[in-house]
């Protein structure tokens, strides 16, 4: 890329030293316990042979392995990146395990251990009738496999097939062969490599010709075991004249160690079909000294392969030690659409560095991006975002904003935004602003009555509304929630 | 019984005294308009009274309706009745205004120990209040104050402080960027909540805004302390004769505390 076209500003927070603001910034996480539950897991490393056994354990076709055992030596090739904005401790792979189950495997909804439909419990994911009740069909992921999948006789009459990837490898494998990878390749980039070889469940939906999906599709994914990575891999096929929306969550138990996270989601519209993926993403960020926490290393990308078709992120962030994600478009189809709506919170000294790839390749495509990012602590947040318009690309448009919010003076907000324009018929648009919360914007609360957190949580809410708009009505409840929780007392 | 009495008040602003032994008393239902030059300390004396951070408190005592001010924190002024209408109102992205009037009113409401409002009820009490200030349905939709004219702003805050009824209402420079019918419009919503117990303190730099709200009293700030008062005339006089003559009856006053011409 041509230094020249790049826009690089490094903002360093210039609010005065607040010591409170520093203490009170601790942070309850009250997804932080373990469930104690027996499992299998693979024993640590990563082999060959590791990828025969998982492969052998979940009893996959021929191609499959061999598509694992590509993946895995194309890794073995390639180095860690290391261009991100993120201080990343050596990460031993060979430490990990890639493979935890718990015992006795459930065949169905009504064999899963109670003890794990409780711990779901606690974590609000509508299994059961509660699923019913909140019209979301779940896909609740543990550790590395898919524990129970709700509501598949009403999608099914639909014709919508929502599996886990396991399942759907065995009984949608011509499905899942002509679209795996068919978005975000093995050799893409490390994680997605190491993903593809080890990954060991996920979520699979298709939705047939002209359905619009009657639910909201949910994965509810939550790490559990010790020492384990998860490497889940989510496929979702959108046929013509198909819509679905599609919500993600994520917790994990508080650990001193780190825990890896290294997902795949790929997203393939077809002719004027629509895709709406959201995500609230809460993994355990680590404590106040950067003790343990997720280390996620996420690619999502969206393939709007069809003309006039539409993928749109939504993402609100506010766990995990470290973030590395970047969902992206591809609008190949002519006039398609992309959006990426991001709420990235980091505090403590958590390290966020994320943002989306908005690549225009048809005839009039449109794309927008509005990313925010809230840092706290010692956090550092930063938003990557490429646009690039391809020669083909006539009157493509972008319109892009990233707006920073500081709390504190020792976090570090960055924007990093790429473009690489081809075509010049193309327009593209960058706003970004930095913003604190400003004693004069707290003390106008302050002089209304309104106390010091609420003020916060207000204000920092107002600064998300944009991206909270996007989100369906549950998952932006949660949201504002989480935000309000992750800052409690965050200015004092 | 006097709904405000400041006795000796002495404030420093970065270490610097700006307040230097400041005396007012203002009764219920008594209208004070505060003058005097650029830097005698007019802005300070609002934020010390409205708890401020950065603005301390060195000597001196300021009680308000039987409590002692400088004890309480800024929302704690604020609910038990004070209320600073600013002279740059603060935008808030994203903030609903109606969302955030009502937050603002049920916190104080919480602290005095009353029943909260429920949406309906404090809808209705908005409609009645936007009748009196005349305020279009447009601002309560809008984030606070985010795109507002000037004007706008200034009515805003008029608005809340109709909506928070206050017992004693701080205007700092609220006529200072509007024109003249923004101004008597201001002026229209400020009257229209002028009541036997409630008080303003009026601080401005222009006499003008006097020709449209009436005080009871005018006090020239000067050198950080009170050195004049007197009724509506004093505020012609200093209009006519501005600052300087003050020199005469004040000599410890110096040259450079008098410089701001009031017009």
């Amino acid at each position: 890329m041509n230094e020249s076209e790049n826009m690089t500003r490094d903002v360093a927070a210039p609010v005065r030293d607040n010591a409170e603001v520093v203490e009170a910034l601790n942070r309850r996480y009250e997804a932080g316990f373990v469930t104690d539950i027996e499992s299998d897991s693979l024993p640590p490393g990563l082999s060959e042979d590791i990828v025969r056994q998982l492969s052998a354990i979940k009893g996959e076709p021929e191609w499959m392995l061999e598509w694992r055992l590509a993946a895995y030596r194309h890794w073995l090739t390639m180095p860690e990146p290391d261009w991100a904005k993120l201080d990343i401790a050596p990460i031993d792979y060979q430490s990990v395990s890639y493979y935890s189950a718990p015992k006795a495997g459930p065949k169905s909804l009504a064999e899963v251990d109670p003890k794990l439909l409780e711990t779901y419990e606690k974590l609000g994911v509508p299994l059961h009738e509660r699923a019913r009740l909140a019209g979301v069909a779940v896909d609740a992921v543990f550790d590395s496999v898919s524990v129970g999948t709700t509501f598949r006789k009403e999608l099914a009459e639909a014709g919508v097939i929502f599996c886990s990837m396991s399942e759907a490898i065995r009984e949608h494998g011509d499905l899942v062969r002509q679209y795996l990878g068919s978005v975000v390749p093995t050799g893409d980039n490390y994680f997605a490599a190491l993903n593809s070889a080890v990954f060991s469940d996920g979520s699979f939906v298709f939705i047939p010709k002209g359905v619009r999906c009657p639910m909201e599709l949910s994965t509810y994914f939550r790490i559990n075991a010790i020492n384990t990575g998860q490497f889940e891999r989510t496929l979702i096929v959108v046929e013509d004249d198909a819509y679905v929306s599609y919500l993600e969550g994520c917790t994990a138990p508080m650990r001193d160690e780190n825990q890896l996270h290294a997902a795949v989601v790929e997203l393939i519209a077809l002719e004027r079909a629509q895709i709406k993926y959201s995500t609230v993403q809460n993994w355990y960020p680590g404590d106040e000294n950067g003790v343990g926490g997720i280390y996620n290393f996420v690619t999502k990308r969206g393939d709007c392969r069809g003309a006039d078709s539409k993928i749109s992120w939504t993402q609100v962030e506010t766990g995990s030690a470290i973030t590395w994600k970047y969902p992206s478009c591809v609008l190949r189809g002519d006039r398609s659409v992309g959006e990426f709506y991001s709420v990235a919170l980091t505090h403590h000294r958590q390290q966020a560095d994320t943002g989306t790839k908005m690549i225009h390749i048809g005839k009039g495509t449109k794309s927008k991006i509005v990313a925010k990012g809230i840092s706290a602590g010692r956090s550092s947040n930063s938003y990557r975002g490429l646009v690039k318009i391809e020669k083909g690309a006539d009157g493509a448009r972008n319109y892009t904003q990233c707006d920073s919010l500081l709390i504190g003076k020792k976090c570090g907000a960055h924007t990093f935004p790429y473009m690489e324009v081809k075509n010049p018929s193309a327009i593209v648009e960058h706003e970004a602003t930095t913003s604190k919360i400003s004693d004069d914007q707290l003390f106008y609360c302050l002089s209304r009555g309104i106390g010091e957190e609420d003020a916060v949580s207000m204000i920092v809410d107002g600064f998300c509304k944009q991206v909270f708009r996007e989100l369906p009505m549950e998952f932006a409840v949660e949201a504002k929630k989480l935000l309000e929780v992750s800052l409690e007392g965050a200015v004092g | 019984m006097h709904m405000l009495t400041i006795d000796n008040l002495h404030a420093r602003v970065e270490g610097k005294e700006i307040l230097k032994g400041l005396s007012l008393t203002v009764k219920p239902g008594e209208v004070h308009a505060i003058m005097g030059p650029n830097g005698a300390g007019k802005s300070t004396l609002a934020n010390v009274l409205s708890g401020r951070d950065g603005y301390e408190v060195t000597e001196g005592s300021v009680n308000f309706d039987g409590r002692d001010l400088l004890a309480l924190e800024p929302e704690e002024r604020a609910a038990v009745g004070m209320f600073l209408a600013f002279q740059y109102p603060v935008e808030i992205p994203g903030v609903n205004n109606t969302y955030f009037l009502r937050a603002a009113l049920n916190a104080q409401r919480k602290f005095r120990g009353e029943e909260e409002l429920d949406s309906m009820r404090f809808l209705k009490l908005v409609r009645e209040k936007l009748k009196v200030m005349q305020i279009s349905d447009d601002l309560l939709h809008r984030a606070v104050n985010e795109g507002f004219s000037g004007g706008e702003k200034k009515r805003n805050e008029i608005f809340q402080m109709a909506v928070l009824e206050p017992k004693l209402a701080i205007l700092d420079e609220t006529d200072s960027g509007l024109d003249i019918d923004a101004l008597k419009q201001v002026a229209e919503g400020v009257n229209a909540l002028r009541s036997p117990d409630r008080s303003f303190l009026i601080v401005t730099h222009y006499q003008r805004l006097l020709d449209y709200i009436e005080p009871d009293f005018v006090h020239v700030l000067a050198g950080g302390r009170i050195v004049e008062s007197g009724d509506k005339s004093l505020a012609l006089k200093l209009e006519e004769q501005g600052y300087a003559w003050l020199a005469d009856t004040h000599p410890e006053l110096r040259k450079a505390d008098l410089a701001g011409a009031p017009a």
